[in-house]
């Protein structure tokens, strides 16, 4: 099959009609280019969304409490509701739900290790909270029940702490000043999907202990065995039935008990993105079509333009199948080429892009303190879809070739001749 | 070689067809020089694209080579007019983008050989017909008989047993004429038969045998020795008109 000569005679013909062969080309790269920018485009935002998400478990569910806004059995509004650990053995048995932290909030934390101090947050927490804010430890442990019961000062650095306090010393171990009161490392941690890792960890008890909290909690952090919105929203009620009842607050009241459920954010913004998403594709495909209309367009003027031509080659002996195959793998060869050509371009932008983001984010995470905010992330494309693509295109431009080049074969040389 | 029996061919234009050969019967033998003649719309072209199967015919028979010649695939047409024929046009018909040497090797590419020995054979031709100076020349940059020879040299190339030629001369002066003819007759000298479609009588006189084509039908064929008194009837007739 591979001849050649054949591909001589055809390269010496594209060579020969640049402008054919640039239109023809240029339909189809332009074609995958804007389909790559649309697609890549289309992932950035989904991947900048769910990254955005990653930050804490996407079935996290948080509670607040506050005063109260309704009157309550005879209780005016305005009384403070106050959460205790008690509440926290209670949450903890509810059904439905997994992980449970609560938190007691300390002031002023100012972190010191010899000469180097700086201002972070020390969180306090159960040991659950690694699963529901999705921390990952890098070095040591996280907070664990043996701290908690005996109350030990140990305390779990975010890396940008350690990097700061410790440079690239060795950390565990070794005590850090939290307020001044010492504390002993036990672990290294990133925040999931985070750029920014500024906060540390330490018992709930230790933090109520040592600074005064007797055991009071401000709030929980848990996640929730749940698929829908329904089932996440049927636990919170329960939970917040339970606390009102112990705390005799009406359960409706979301000023005396606040919560949040996350995973009733992210079905409903991922609702979104799937529409987007497939707002997406409907554009992409109409890109595509349009390309697969440019390039039939042009394969039929092709053929049309070179109908004398068959009828010469014709009538010095060429056979119909041979001049079919002359037409088609000509577009088959631009095609392919310019499909590559497109991928290629489409591509780099893609990464061009991506480069300028990260950078972005980068920035916006150093202002931020904490996380950098992006809507936009990893721009990229399946490889497999832009393949695929160019082979539509390859696949169209040949079909679009072929009917009109298999007549014009058939057709007696003396009429392709006469053709003006 | 060429044998027709009752040939019709009809143009379809339209509702209404044109009946334009009305039964052609012919004998052309090997190593013959004919020309058609007649005025113009009278079949002349219709009947040579016939011969060189280019076109096909409607009803009566024809026998190429001891061949019959008749619903052929394209196929087989094209093998045929690849090994036994070939073909001069008025219009020269060369492949704009390709090169003298390159139109002049491309039926060699279609019985396949390669491209060097191709080039080489064409370069051959061209110099056989003075052209090897222009070898690297676009057609566009070539004089009408300049390109009248590069397309003899490519008719030339597959070493054809017949040349059909529809009026090579109708687009070159008399002198350009002359040497188009010179060409053709010593082609015809090696044994190839040639038959060629003109207008001019001068150019036709330096045939051996004219087939004068009137309203579909053979007139009369006018062999060698009687070309003086043709010619006669010739200008009479243009006399009368
Ligand atoms: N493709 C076609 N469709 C319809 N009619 C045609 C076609 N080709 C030729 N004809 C008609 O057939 C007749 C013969 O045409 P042909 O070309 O054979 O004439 P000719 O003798 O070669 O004339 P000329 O000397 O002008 O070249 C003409 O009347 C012409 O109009
Ligand atoms: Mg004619």
């Amino acid at each position: 099959m591979f001849d050649i000569d054949k591909w001589q005679e055809i390269l010496s013909t594209i060579k020969k009609n640049k402008m054919r062969t640039f239109l023809t080309g240029f339909s189809v790269a332009w074609g995958i280019f804007m389909l790559m920018i649309l697609l890549g485009a289309g992932n950035g935002l989904s991947n900048g969304v769910s990254e955005n998400f990653k930050r804490d478990a996407i079935n996290a569910m948080w509670l607040w409490s506050g005063k109260t806004s309704i009157p309550y059995q005879g209780m005016k509004e305005g009384r403070q509701i106050r959460l205790t650990n008690n509440d926290y053995d209670i949450i903890k048995d509810l059904p439905g739900i997994e992980y449970t932290s609560g938190r007691y909030y300390i002031g002023g934390n100012t972190f010191s290790y010899g000469n180097e101090y700086g201002e972070y947050t020390a969180i306090t927490c159960h040991p659950d909270l690694k699963e529901v804010e999705s921390i990952e430890i890098i070095k040591g442990r996280f907070v664990n029940e043996v701290d908690l019961k005996q109350t030990r000062k140990s305390v779990v650095l975010g890396k940008d702490i350690y990097d700061a306090l410790f440079k690239d010393k060795e950390a565990i171990g070794e005590y850090v000043r939290i307020n001044n009161i010492p504390f002993k490392v036990v672990g290294i941690c990133m925040e999931g999907g985070g750029t920014r890792h500024r906060n540390a960890y330490i018992p709930v008890s230790t933090g109520q202990k040592v600074f005064n909290g007797s055991n009071r909690l401000h709030n929980f952090a848990l996640t929730v065995d749940a698929k829908t919105i329904e089932e996440s929203q049927v636990i919170e009620t329960r939970v917040r039935e339970r606390l009102a009842r112990k705390h005799k607050f009406d359960s409706t009241d979301e000023s005396a008990l606040g919560s949040y459920n996350k995973l009733e954010d992210v079905i409903e913004t991922m609702k979104i993105f799937q529409a987007i998403k497939i707002f997406i594709w409907i554009i992409g495909i109409g890109t595509l079509i349009a390309g697969v209309v440019g390039v039939s367009n042009i394969m039929l003027i092709v053929v049309k333009e070179r109908t004398k031509e068959i009828g010469i080659r014709k009538a010095i002996g060429a056979s119909p199948a041979s001049v079919v195959g002359l037409i088609l793998l000509e577009s088959i060869l631009i095609t392919t080429i310019a499909g590559y050509i497109g991928l290629v371009l489409g591509t780099g932008l893609m990464e061009g892009v991506n480069f300028f983001v990260e950078q972005q984010y980068a920035a916006s995470a150093a202002t931020n303190g904490g996380n950098g905010d992006t809507l936009f992330r990893n721009p990229t494309v399946n490889l497999n879809v832009a393949m695929a693509a160019t082979m539509l295109l390859v696949f169209a431009g040949t079909l679009a070739g072929f009917i009109p080049a298999k007549r014009a074969s058939r057709i007696k040389p003396i009429e392709a001749l006469r053709d003006e | 070689m060429i044998s027709l029996n009752n040939v019709h061919k009809s143009y379809a234009t339209g509702s209404n067809s044109l009946h334009v050969l009305k039964g052609i019967d012919l004998e052309i033998k090997q190593g013959e020089f004919v020309s058609i003649m007649g005025s113009s719309g009278s079949g002349k072209s219709t009947l040579l694209n016939i011969l060189g199967i280019l076109d096909n015919y409607d009803d009566g028979s024809y026998y190429l080579n001891g061949k019959l010649v008749k619903d052929m695939s394209e196929k087989q047409a094209a093998k045929l007019r690849n090994e036994l024929v070939g073909f001069v046009f008025q219009s020269f018909n060369l492949i704009s983008f390709k090169n003298a040497m390159e139109n002049v090797a491309l039926p060699l590419y279609y019985q396949g050989v390669n491209r060097k020995k191709r080039n080489k054979i064409a370069l051959e031709y061209l110099d056989k017909l003075g052209l090897l100076p222009w070898a690297e020349h676009m057609p566009n940059e070539l004089s009408g008989g300049q390109k009248q020879r590069v397309a003899i040299a490519r008719s030339l190339i597959s070493q054809p047993k017949i040349i059909f030629a529809d009026e090579p001369t109708g687009a070159l002066d008399t002198s350009t004429s002359y040497e188009v003819m010179e060409i053709l007759k010593n082609i015809n000298n090696e044994g190839i038969t040639v038959i060629l479609v003109t207008h001019e009588h001068d150019i036709a006189a330096m045939t051996q045998k004219i087939i004068r084509l009137k309203d579909g039908k053979i007139a009369e064929i006018i062999k060698n020795g009687d070309l003086k008194h043709f010619q006669e009837q010739y200008t009479k007739a243009l006399e009368t008109a």
